[in-house]
């Protein structure tokens, strides 16, 4: 594997913090200094090929890359339409995408002399990655966590315990994922010092959509260079689903110049009406509503402010799959794939089943399979009407 | 001149530091605020500023999370705290700021929110979520409404923000004492009082500096105004008389009269 792999994708720096309109740094005067550092280090320490080689070393060896892209022979046959190939990074350590973030965050904190790392986690799989990443680098994590998510998510709980991570529970608000990241910012502003927060998606202030972003772009690399491979072509679209919008952006980045890459993110219609997705989910008076989607991964009232971005230039585009359909999905990825897939990546496999049908033969479809499906299998028993 | 500054220049010729006694707007209801404005108007506070409560109020301790919670139950909308700035203003006269977060005027329209402010007598207005960096455009909006806009200084601003921040915040200078977010602590974190020297440096001859976070005691008042300070600002302390005292009104009404009297009391002759 060629050295510096990792960081090839540095172009595409926000001026100003912004994509387009979106973005931004809007945060307390205490925070500024402190992002402004991080962005400096990040600038500079990413460039250095030792950085490179250290991140590339534990993406190989630690987490696992280059993940498969495989053909998916069975959907495919399914749609009656194009090819569909997944991107599995559901074999990634701990099973999804998240690690490559939380791996390069870590060993960027651990440059800039922060041994303490914080991190917010909804349905546990950001904590669960970040837990990893320090255990591995000699780290603290401690993470906040909403009281409703804990209870969903007990497993993941013990999980960053048993990685040597202190779990705090928040109890504010909507006691999900917005209120464990208002919680993280509250203590690295008390904590900034010492303290480095590891933002989990391609949200926050500016750097952190960049910086998130650019960890993540892995993704969509190599899936360019093995469609190359497999396919000798790009593929004429990629799908994947869209919380805080990670493993999307990872997903896209590397194709925004390839524009005849079609680009869709799928996002959780849940219990919410349509209608009221607009960029954040708030009422009248623009206080920010709680979320509801079976796939706790995708419970983030926001997406990343490029992914705003996107869906304005019209370079990608966003859809809804709703809670029965994300099951469908998940039931026949198993069935026909003999792969799990997380609930979250199955909003985006039901989509491109669609889009397939409506497509020609010798058209070609990757899907970002983000993560495996263990973590939902006990939500699924008891729709089934399973007792485990 | 605008109304907060005339007031810090009144107050100098007194040499008496500036009061800013912090009351969340709906806290526990829109219509006992009214009364806890009236209780910290006759208790001596300078200037009143009202919090429009927020779902994520990131910059808040516990005491004002709780407040905002209380606000947000009883159904309190950002139209009900600008009412209650209305009456506050036509009855006392007094100053009058408004703090929120940044997502509440933006989703109205900053430009319709400030109008709606100034028409209901609001004087200027605090965004903790609103650096320098961001403020261009949102100052500009407020000068045309002839509002205020109250910047933050932090610990951890550095020599050439200060500067900025000196000429871009106009009414005050709102120094935030410590690292942290806001609520009462036992003492003065150390280093306030160099860190109010230190803004000073940027602020004076410009604008009034006052300090906020964790001041809610009448020594903590007085010794940031000995520092050099020309205000303090109180919210949590006052938020916790509402907490403490909201099943009894006229308990708490009483209770908020004399703790604000008390602070303004340590303001006198100390600025």
């Amino acid at each position: 594997m060629r050295k510096g792999r990792q960081m090839d994708n540095m172009k595409g720096y926000p001026e100003g913090g912004r994509f387009g309109k979106y973005g931004g740094q809007f945060i307390p005067e205490t925070l500024m200094p402190a992002v402004q550092e991080l962005e400096k280090a990040y600038l500079s320490i990413s460039k250095e090929n030792a950085f490179r080689k250290e991140l590339d070393h534990y993406l190989e060896e630690y987490a696992g890359r280059p993940t498969p892209l495989y053909f998916a022979p069975n959907l495919t046959k399914r749609a009656g339409g194009a090819k569909i190939y997944l991107k599995r990074e559901d074999l990634l350590h701990g099973g999804a995408h998240k690690i490559n973030n939380t791996i390069g965050q870590a060993l960027l904190a651990r440059r800039m002399g922060k041994r303490r790392i914080i991190a917010e986690t909804g349905a546990g799989q950001h904590g669960v990655a970040t837990a990893m990443a320090c255990a591995a680098l000699g780290l603290n994590a401690e993470v906040y966590m909403g009281t409703e998510d804990i209870e969903r998510q007990k497993l993941n709980v013990y999980r960053m315990k048993l990685l040597g991570s202190v779990v705090h529970p928040v109890d504010s608000g909507s006691k999900t994922l917005k209120d464990a990241i208002n919680e993280a910012l509250r203590d690295w502003v008390t904590n900034l010092n010492t303290t480095y927060y590891l933002i989990g998606s391609v949200v926050g202030p500016h750097p952190y959509p960049m910086i998130v972003r650019d960890f993540q772009s892995i993704i969509g690399r190599e899936i360019k260079a093995q469609s190359r491979k497999l396919a000798h072509s790009l593929p004429d679209a990629v799908v994947a689903c869209v919380g805080g919008g990670s493993n999307a952006m990872g997903s896209f980045y590397p194709f925004i110049n390839d524009k005849g890459v079609k680009l869709y993110g799928v996002e959780a219609g849940g219990l919410v009406l349509h209608g009221m997705l607009t960029y954040v989910l708030q009422d009248s008076d623009g206080q920010v509503s709680s979320t509801h989607s079976i796939a706790a991964g995708l419970d983030y009232p926001g997406v990343g402010p490029e992914h705003s971005y996107l869906k304005d230039l019209g370079r990608a585009e966003y859809f809804m799959v709703s809670d029965e359909e994300a099951v469908e999905g998940f039931h026949l990825t198993s069935k026909l794939e003999g792969i799990i897939p997380a609930l979250e990546s199955a909003h985006a496999v039901v989509f491109a089943l669609k889009l397939a049908s409506k497509m020609k033969r010798n058209q070609s479809i990757v899907v970002t399979l983000s993560g495996r499906g263990d973590k939902d299998v006990d939500i699924i028993a008891k729709q089934s009407g399973f007792s485990i | 001149m605008s109304l907060i500054a005339d007031k810090f220049s009144q107050l100098a010729r007194r040499e008496e530091g500036a009061l800013i006694a912090y009351v969340m707007g709906g806290d526990p209801t829109p219509e006992d605020t009214y009364s806890i404005v009236d209780a910290v108007a006759k208790g001596g506070a300078d200037i009143v500023e009202l919090g429009i409560p927020f779902s994520d109020p990131i910059a808040d301790g516990t005491s004002i999370q709780a407040a905002g919670v209380r606000a947000l139950s009883a159904g309190t909308r950002p139209g009900d705290v600008l009412e209650i700035a209305k009456k506050a203003k036509e009855k006392h006269g007094l100053p009058i700021i408004i703090m929120s977060y940044f997502n509440i005027l933006f989703s109205q329209g900053v430009d319709n929110f400030m109008r709606h402010s100034r028409e209901s007598g609001v004087d200027g207005m605090i965004v903790p979520d609103l650096p320098v960096d961001e403020v261009g455009p949102y100052s500009v909006t407020a000068r045309k409404n002839a509002l205020d806009t109250i910047l933050l200084a932090a610990p951890t601003t550095t020599p050439n923000r200060m500067k900025l921040l000196a000429s871009h915040s106009s009414g005050f200078l709102y120094l935030v004492s410590l690292m942290g977010v806001t609520g009462a602590r036992e003492s003065l974190q150390a280093g306030a009082v160099s860190l109010v020297k230190y803004a000073k440096k940027y602020t004076r001859g410009k604008i009034p500096l006052a300090v906020g976070f964790g001041i809610s005691k009448p020594e903590q008042v007085k010794a940031v105004l000995e520092a050099g300070a020309e205000g303090a600002i109180v919210g949590s302390g006052i938020v916790n008389q509402v907490q403490s005292y909201k099943d009894d009104t006229e308990r708490m009404l009483a209770e908020i009269e004399r703790y604000v009297s008390s602070l303004k009391s340590a303001s006198k002759g100390s600025g």
